[in-house]
C-alpha cells in the first residue's frame, strides 16, 4: 500500500496501510508518543483504500479492510480518514482477538486497581473515563478492556479516546491543554473529535492492573446507586464481550473468576459531576 | 506475490529462519488471507522466531483448537438430531477431517459443517434439522427455488441458538455441472470414524477435494484446498493409492480435476510437478494475494469466477441466472 503507519496500542500492535496520505499523516501526529508493534510484527493488519481505482482521486471514499472485516461495511468520505483507520483497528480487535477476554468498557486506573466502566452507546463510557484521566486516574482505554484468562489482570488498549458532539466540548473545558484531533463531523455516530491520552497513560499501557470495580453507568437519571449480583453482572458482560463464545471454556472461566471477584454497581446519573463523585466514591 | 512465502513456509517450515520482520508480516497476513493460520502455526510449531510472532501463531493455534471443539459438537449435534432417521451422518471436508483425526484437520479452520445424506432421504433430514432448531437463511424465494432445483444441497440452514451452518449435500457437484459424481457410490463407499459418524472413503475424500476447487469453484481458498489434498495423499500412501484414487476419480466423471489437484498440490507443497499451461493460470490464480492479504489480479479472479460459473451451468442458463442476480443487486468481484 502506499502509505503505511505502524504502532503499538496496550498489548496489541496494528499496521495501518492507506491509498491516501491524510489519514496516515493524522495517525502519526496524534499517535506519536506511542512505540511501535513488539518485533516490528504487527498483529493485525488495516487497511485503507479506495473501492475502484479512480475513487482515490473522485468523490474519494474510503473502505475500511484488513486481516478481519465485516462484509457490506459502508465506505466513509476522506475528510473521516481517521475515523476509519479507528474503526479499523478496534474492528480487528472485535473480531480477531483471542489472546484476552475482550469486554467493551472504557477503564481507569489507581493504584493498580483497574475500574471498568461498560454501557449501552450513550452510557457515557467515554466521557467519564476522559474526565477521570482529567482528575489523575491513568486511562486504560474508552473502548476494549482486555482481561487475560491466565492471570485475571486487566490489559489496557488506550487509543484515542472517541469523543461524541457535546462531550467534545466537555472535554476541551476539563482538558484545555490536550491534544485533539481533526473534528470528525456528520459521522454516524454524530460529530466525533479524538482526544489523545495523557503521557502518563501512554507511558504506563503496557502496565495490567487488578480488576476492581465493574460499573454500569447510564447517563439522563436521577441519580441512584445500586448492587447489581454476580449473575447478573456475568449476564451483562457476556453481551457486552465480542469474544466470549469464541474463547469457549477460557472465555467462561476467565468471566465467572471476574464477576467472582470483583462487586459490581449500576449507577443513574443526571450529570457528569454527579457521576464522577458517583464513580470516585465506589473506588 | 506473497502467498508464495505462505507456501515456502508450509513446505518448507525451516525456511522462516532468514525471514526479517516484513517477512512474517507478510507471511502472516497472507496466512489470514487464505484463513490457513492455524495450519501455519501447527507446521512452524517449535522452531525459533521472533517473539511477537510466536505469540500471534500461539493464538492461532489455541484459537484453532477451540474451533476443532465447537466443530465436533456441531457434528454431534447433527448425530442427534438425525438418529431416529437410521441414516448414516457423513461429513465432509474440515470437520471430517477433524473427527478423524487426520493431518489435514490439524489447525485447520472450519467454517460450516457440512454432511451427506443420501438422496432419497434429503427430505427427511431437512425436516429432523428443522424439528432441532436448524432454521432456514435465504429469504429470497429465487435463491430457495434454485437451491432446490439444482444445487447439489439444501439451502443452507442456521441454527437459531448456536449461530452456526449446516450444509447438507446429497452429492458432491451441482445437478447443472456436466460431470455427475455417483452419489449412490459416495454413500455406499463411506466408513465409520467412531462415535456413530462416517466420512467419505479415502479415494472420495479427495475425489470431493478436487470436485469443490476444479469443477465447481471460483478457486477461492485454493491454497487451504491442495494442502488438504496434499496432506490427504501424504496420509493414504501405499502401494496402488493413487491409482485406486483415478480409477474412482474416473467413476464420478472427476478424473481430469483429481489429476489437476495432485498436480498442483504437488508442485505447491511437495516435490514438484511439471505444470500444464492450464495449470500455470491455476497457480497464478491460487498465489495472487499480496504482503497485505489482498487477492490481487483482479482480472485473473474475475476470469475465475465467470470459468467457476461456466462450469456450473450451461451458457442460456447462465446469463439467465446472471441478469437475476443483477437485478436483485449482487455484483461481481473485482
Amino acid at each position: 500500500m502506499r502509505h503505511v503507519f505502524s504502532v503499538r496500542i496496550g498489548p496489541a500492535g496494528f499496521r495501518v496501510g492507506s491509498d491516501w496520505r491524510q489519514p496516515i499523516a493524522e495517525l502519526e501526529d496524534l499517535y506519536r508518543d506511542y512505540p511501535k508493534p513488539d518485533d516490528d510484527i504487527p498483529d493485525f493488519t488495516v487497511r485503507l483504500f479506495a473501492a475502484r481505482p479512480w475513487r482515490r482521486f473522485v468523490r474519494p471514499a474510503v473502505m475500511i479492510g484488513g486481516d478481519f472485516t465485516i462484509p457490506d461495511a459502508a465506505p466513509l468520505p476522506l475528510a473521516l480518514g481517521l475515523l476509519a483507520a479507528e474503526m479499523g483497528m478496534n474492528l480487528q480487535m472485535a473480531l480477531a482477538q483471542r489472546r484476552y477476554l475482550l469486554l467493551h468498557a472504557s477503564c481507569v486506573e489507581r493504584d493498580g486497581r483497574a475500574i471498568l466502566m461498560t454501557g449501552e452507546s450513550g452510557a457515557g463510557k467515554s466521557t467519564l473515563a476522559a474526565l477521570l484521566m482529567a482528575r489523575g486516574w491513568r486511562l486504560m482505554g474508552d473502548e476494549f478492556a482486555l482481561v487475560d484468562p491466565a492471570t485475571g489482570l486487566i490489559h489496557g488498549f488506550p487509543r484515542l479516546i472517541s469523543l461524541k458532539n457535546e462531550s467534545v466540548g466537555v472535554m476541551q473545558a476539563a482538558l484545555p491543554d490536550a491534544r485533539f484531533g481533526p473534528p470528525q463531523l456528520a459521522t454516524p455516530k454524530g460529530d466525533i473529535r479524538h482526544l489523545v491520552p495523557d503521557a502518563r497513560s501512554i507511558a504506563a499501557m503496557a502496565e495490567p492492573a487488578v480488576a476492581a470495580h465493574i460499573i454500569f453507568p447510564r447517563f439522563g437519571f436521577e441519580a441512584a446507586v445500586r448492587e447489581v449480583p454476580p449473575a447478573e453482572t456475568f449476564v451483562r458482560l457476556t453481551q457486552a464481550s465480542t469474544n466470549y463464545v469464541a474463547l469457549g471454556e477460557r472465555g467462561f472461566d476467565a468471566l465467572t473468576r471476574l464477576v467472582g471477584g470483583v462487586p459490581a454497581t449500576a449507577i443513574d446519573y443526571p450529570d457528569a459531576a454527579t457521576a464522577i463523585a458517583q464513580v470516585e466514591a465506589l473506588a | 506475490m506473497t502467498a508464495r512465502l505462505l507456501v515456502a513456509a508450509l513446505r518448507d517450515p525451516a525456511s522462516t529462519a532468514e525471514f526479517n520482520a516484513s517477512g512474517w508480516t507478510a507471511l502472516i497476513s497472507a496466512a489470514r488471507g487464505e484463513q490457513m493460520i492455524g495450519t501455519l502455526a501447527h507446521r512452524l510449531a517449535g522452531l525459533p522466531m521472533p517473539d511477537a510472532a510466536a505469540r500471534i501463531l500461539e493464538d492461532a493455534r489455541v484459537s484453532a483448537e477451540q474451533g476443532r471443539i465447537a466443530a465436533l459438537w456441531e457434528a454431534e449435534m447433527a448425530r442427534r438430531a438425525l438418529a431416529p432417521l437410521g441414516m448414516p451422518v457423513i461429513l465432509l471436508k474440515g470437520t471430517a477431517f477433524v473427527a478423524a483425526g487426520l493431518k489435514a484437520g490439524q489447525g485447520r479452520h472450519i467454517g460450516d459443517l457440512d454432511i451427506l445424506v443420501p438422496q432419497d432421504r434429503i427430505d427427511d433430514a431437512e425436516a429432523a434439522l428443522i424439528g432441532a432448531g436448524w432454521e432456514w437463511v435465504k429469504p429470497d424465494p429465487y435463491d430457495d427455488a434454485y437451491y432446490r432445483r439444482w444445487m447439489h444441497e439444501l439451502p443452507p440452514l442456521i441454527h437459531r441458538d448456536r449461530d452456526k451452518m449446516i450444509d447438507v449435500h446429497h452429492t458432491i457437484l451441482p445437478l447443472t455441472a456436466r460431470p455427475r459424481p455417483d452419489a449412490a457410490a459416495l454413500v455406499a463407499g463411506a466408513v465409520e470414524i467412531g462415535g456413530g459418524l462416517s466420512m467419505l472413503g479415502r479415494e472420495d475424500v479427495i475425489v470431493h477435494a478436487a470436485a469443490h476447487l476444479f469443477a465447481d469453484g471460483e478457486l477461492a481458498g485454493g491454497l487451504r484446498n491442495l494442502w488438504d489434498v496434499h496432506c490427504l495423499i501424504e496420509e493414504f500412501d501405499e502401494p496402488g493409492f493413487v491409482d485406486r484414487l483415478r480409477a474412482r476419480a474416473k467413476l464420478h466423471g472427476l478424473l481430469s480435476a483429481v489429476d489437476r489437484s495432485l498436480r498442483l498440490s504437488q508442485w505447491l507443497y511437495g516435490a514438484g510437478a511439471p505444470l500444464t499451461l492450464a495449470d500455470r493460470l491455476f497457480a497464478r490464480r491460487l498465489l495472487g494475494r499480496d504482503s497485505w492479504g489482498r487477492q490481487r489480479l483482479k482480472a485473473t479472479e474475475f476470469g475465475f469466477y465467470l470459468r467457476g460459473h461456466l462450469l456450473r451451468m450451461p451458457p442460456a442458463m447462465l446469463a439467465r441466472h446472471l441478469w437475476t442476480k443483477w437485478r436483485k443487486g449482487y455484483r461481481p468481484p473485482g
